[in-house]
C-alpha cells in the first residue's frame, strides 16, 4: 500500500471539454444502465490528462457528480489507484520501472539519469517540464530496462540513451518511443530467431508499422499529451 | 522443436500489420461463423479435448472453468478478459495485444458463445496506453466489419467493450478485476460464491487471460488434437515465454509446453551471459513463484507439473534469468518491495507482513541482521501464506521461501561478514 494525499493546492473549479464531454457520455454507455459508476476509471484518467497530469479536488467532485457517485467512493480510488497523480507533475512525466527484471539490467542507472538531467525525485524541474519517479513492473521485461514518458513506453535503454532522451524532449523534439538499441520490438537483439517461415503469413503482405508498434495516431507528436 | 506453422502468434514481434485486412490474411476471423454454427457445447468440449490450461498462472482448465457457468439462468452472462498483465517478468498480453488484437477479438467472441455471453469486457493495464489505442481500434475495426456487435455477419450478438485499470497489480486476481471493473477499490471478494455463479454485476462471469482467449480461435480451426499433440500429456500445446534479466538476448517466444529450460535459454535467448555455468539461478514464472537452483535448471522442463514437483511453478512463464554476479538477497527483496507496494490493505497479514518481510530481507540484504531472523521469517512467510482472501499473500511469501530454501548460505555468509567486519575506526573502541 502506499499513502497518497491530495494537493495542498487545488485550483476553483474543473469541467470536462466539450470534446471530454462527450466522450464521458459515450463511455457511461458501455455499462449496464445503473451501473454508470464502472467508468469512473476512464473518466478521471481523462480528467488527469486534461489536468495536465494529476487529478485535482474539483475534478473529482465533478466525476462523482456526473456518475452519481458519492464523493468518498470517488476519493477512494483516486487514492487506491496509483496512476492517479495527486500532485501536478511535469509536462513530460517519466516514471522508471524499477521491478527486479529491470533491476537486474540496470534501472538504478536509469534512476542516475533522471537525478542528473531532471532532479530529486518526485520534484518538478525548475522549467517545469519534467519530473520522475519510480514506478513497479511497467509489463515490458525483455525490454528492461525502460521508462514510460507520458503515454509511451522507452525500452532498451541506457543511462547514456536515456539522459539524450531527456534532452531532446527538453529541446521540443520528437522521440519515437519503443526499443531505443534498434531491435524489434520483444524479439532477440539480433532479429527474431522464430517465425522465419514466410509461407505461414500466406496473402498477409503487410510489414512492418511505420512508428512505435502500429501505435494509433502516427502523426501524434510524441510522447502524447500531459 | 516447434514448427513456424504451429504458431499461433504470428505475428508476435510486429513484422507484419495488425489491422483486419493483414489479421484476416494471416487466419484470423477465417470461418468464425461455422464454429459458432457448432454450438455452445461443442466449443466447450474441443476446448476441453485440447487440454489447454489457464495462462493466466493458475494453469485450471479452460473448457472446465467455461462449463461452470450455468445454462438458463435468467441473469445476463459476461466473459471478461484479464488484460491487468502486471506480474514482474511477464509481458506476453502486451504483445498479443498490441501486434495481434484480432486474435483477441475473435477469442473472446467464441468464449462468449460457448458460455451464452453477449458482452465482454476487456480490462487492460492502464499504464498500457498505447496498446490500449490499438486495441480500441481493432475493435472499432471488427465492429465496422460486422464481424462483432448486433446481428453480426458470425450469428450471435456479441458486444466487446475494452475497460481500462489504473495502476494496481491486484487488480490481475479475477475478484479483484470485477471489483475494479464495478468501479471500486481493486480489493478482492471472498470466495465462494465463484465469479461463475456470482461475478461482474453479480451475473455469472467468467475470467480469462488474454493468451488463453486468444489461443482459443487457432484450437477451433485446427482442431483439439492438434493443440493436444503439443507439448506434454496435462501440459498441452503452446505457450508464450518471456525471457529477461541477465541472458545475451532477452526476448519472447512461443514454444511447445515442457520445452526443457536450458533449451529455452540457450536457443532463443542467446543463452546465459557469460555461459550456463555462470547461472546462479532463474525464477521461472513470473516474480510470485520460488526461484529454481542453477543445478535444477539443468534439466527442468516448462510445464506446470514439472516445476511444481521442483517446488515452483510455470505461473505466467515469466523467466527471469540471474547470473552470478546478481545480488539475490537484493534482488528477491525487491520483488518483496513490489508486493508491500501492491498489497490492496484488505487483510491484516498481508498488509502488514509484506512490509515486515521487506524490511527484514533489506536489513539481510545489508548483512544487518542474525542468524535465528532467517528461521523467523521463514516462519512469517508461513503465517501471510494461505491466510488472505486472494493469492498476493501466497506471491508475496513464496519468493522468500524459494531464497531461504535455496540459497540460505549467502544470507548466512552476508550475516557472518558483517558480524565479522572490523569496527570503522571512526568508532572510539573505549572512553578515552
Amino acid at each position: 500500500m502506499s499513502v497518497r494525499r491530495l494537493a495542498a493546492e487545488q485550483p476553483d473549479d474543473f469541467v470536462f471539454t466539450p470534446e471530454n464531454l462527450e466522450w464521458a457520455q459515450a463511455t457511461v454507455q458501455k455499462y449496464p444502465e445503473g451501473r454508470q459508476a464502472s467508468a469512473v476509471i476512464p473518466l478521471l484518467w481523462r480528467a488527469q490528462v486534461q489536468n495536465g497530469g494529476w487529478v485535482s479536488e474539483p475534478a473529482l467532485r465533478y466525476v462523482a457528480e456526473m456518475l452519481g457517485m458519492a464523493y468518498i467512493r470517488v476519493y477512494e480510488i483516486v487514492t487506491f489507484y496509483t496512476m492517479f497523480n495527486l500532485q501536478p507533475v511535469g509536462r513530460y512525466y517519466v516514471q522508471v520501472c524499477g521491478t527486479t527484471p529491470c533491476m537486474l539490467n540496470g534501472s538504478e542507472d536509469l534512476k542516475e539519469a533522471c537525478r542528473k538531467h531532471i532532479g530529486p525525485k518526485d520534484t518538478v524541474s525548475d522549467d517545469g517540464k519534467f519530473s520522475w519517479t519510480e514506478v513497479e513492473c511497467l509489463g515490458a521485461c525483455v525490454n528492461a530496462p525502460m521508462v514510460q514518458i507520458n503515454k509511451y513506453y522507452y525500452e532498451d535503454l541506457t543511462e547514456e540513451s536515456l539522459g539524450k532522451i531527456i534532452e531532446r524532449l527538453r529541446k521540443g523534439e520528437s522521440v519515437p518511443p519503443g526499443p531505443q538499441d534498434g531491435r524489434q520490438g520483444c524479439a532477440p537483439k539480433s532479429g527474431p530467431n522464430t517465425l522465419i517461415d514466410s509461407s505461414i503469413y500466406g496473402a498477409d503482405k503487410s510489414g512492418p508499422e511505420p512508428g512505435y508498434a502500429g501505435t494509433s495516431d502516427s502523426k501524434a507528436k510524441m510522447p502524447g499529451p500531459y | 522443436m516447434l514448427q513456424d506453422q504451429d504458431r499461433i502468434f504470428k505475428n508476435l514481434y510486429g513484422l507484419h500489420g495488425w489491422q483486419l485486412p493483414a489479421a484476416r490474411a494471416r487466419g484470423a476471423w477465417d470461418g468464425t461463423k461455422d464454429i459458432i454454427a457448432r454450438g455452445h457445447d461443442a466449443i466447450i468440449e474441443e476446448v476441453k479435448a485440447s487440454g489447454l490450461r489457464g495462462r493466466g498462472g493458475a494453469g485450471f482448465p479452460t473448457g472446465l472453468k467455461w462449463s461452470f457457468m450455468p445454462k438458463d439462468d435468467p441473469r445476463p452472462s459476461y466473459l471478461a478478459v484479464n488484460a491487468d498483465e502486471s506480474e514482474p517478468g511477464t509481458c506476453k498480453d502486451r504483445e498479443i495485444m498490441r501486434h495481434d488484437p484480432h486474435l483477441l477479438i475473435e477469442g473472446a467472441m467464441l468464449a462468449a458463445f460457448a458460455m451464452r455471453a453477449h458482452v465482454a469486457y476487456i480490462y487492460i493495464r492502464g499504464e498500457f496506453i498505447a496498446e490500449r489505442e490499438i486495441l480500441e481500434a481493432a475493435v472499432a475495426e471488427a465492429y465496422e466489419a460486422r464481424l462483432v456487435g448486433k446481428n453480426n455477419l458470425n450469428g450471435w450478438d456479441f458486444d466487446v467493450y475494452v475497460h481500462h485499470g489504473a495502476g494496481a497489480y491486484i487488480c490481475g486476481e479475477e475478484t479483484a478485476m470485477l471489483e475494479s471493473l464495478e468501479g471500486k477499490k481493486g480489493q478482492p471478494r471472498l470466495k465462494p460464491p465463484f465469479p461463475a455463479n456470482c461475478g461482474l454485476y453479480g451475473a455469472p462471469t467468467t475470467v480469462n487471460n488474454v493468451e488463453t482467449i486468444a489461443s482459443v480461435p487457432d484450437i477451433m480451426r485446427r482442431g483439439a488434437s492438434w493443440f493436444a499433440g503439443l507439448g506434454k500429456p496435462n501440459n498441452t500445446g503452446t505457450k508464450l515465454y518471456c525471457i529477461s534479466g541477465h541472458v545475451n538476448e532477452p526476448c519472447t517466444v512461443e514454444e511447445e509446453m515442457g520445452i526443457p529450460l536450458r533449451e529455452l535459454l540457450e536457443k532463443y535467448a542467446g543463452g546465459v551471459r557469460g555461459g550456463w555455468d555462470n547461472l546462479l539461478s532463474v525464477i521461472p514464472g513470473g516474480s510470485s513463484v520460488p526461484c529454481l537452483t542453477a543445478q535444477e535448471c539443468d534439466d527442468v522442463t516448462m510445464d506446470f507439473d514439472a516445476l511444481k514437483a521442483l517446488g515452483s511453478g510455470l505461473g505466467t512463464a515469466g523467466i527471469i534469468v540471474m547470473d552470478k554476479s546478481t545480488d539475490i538477497i537484493r534482488a528477491i527483496s525487491r520483488i518483496s518491495y513490489f508486493y508491500k507496494h501492491e498489497s490492496c490493505g484488505q487483510c491484516t497479514p498481508c498488509r502488514e507482513g509484506t512490509g515486515w518481510m521487506w524490511r527484514v530481507l533489506e536489513r539481510m540484504a545489508d548483512g544487518n541482521a542474525q542468524r535465528h531472523e532467517i528461521d523467523m521469517l521463514f516462519e512469517v512467510t508461513k503465517q501471510v501464506e494461505g491466510h488472505t482472501i486472494c493469492a498476493l499473500g501466497d506471491a508475496a511469501a513464496w519468493p522468500i521461501q524459494g531464497l531461504i530454501k535455496n540459497f540460505r548460505h549467502i544470507i548466512e555468509e552476508r550475516i557472518d561478514a558483517r558480524a565479522t567486519e572490523p569496527l570503522s575506526p571512526s568508532v572510539p573502541e573505549a572512553a578515552e
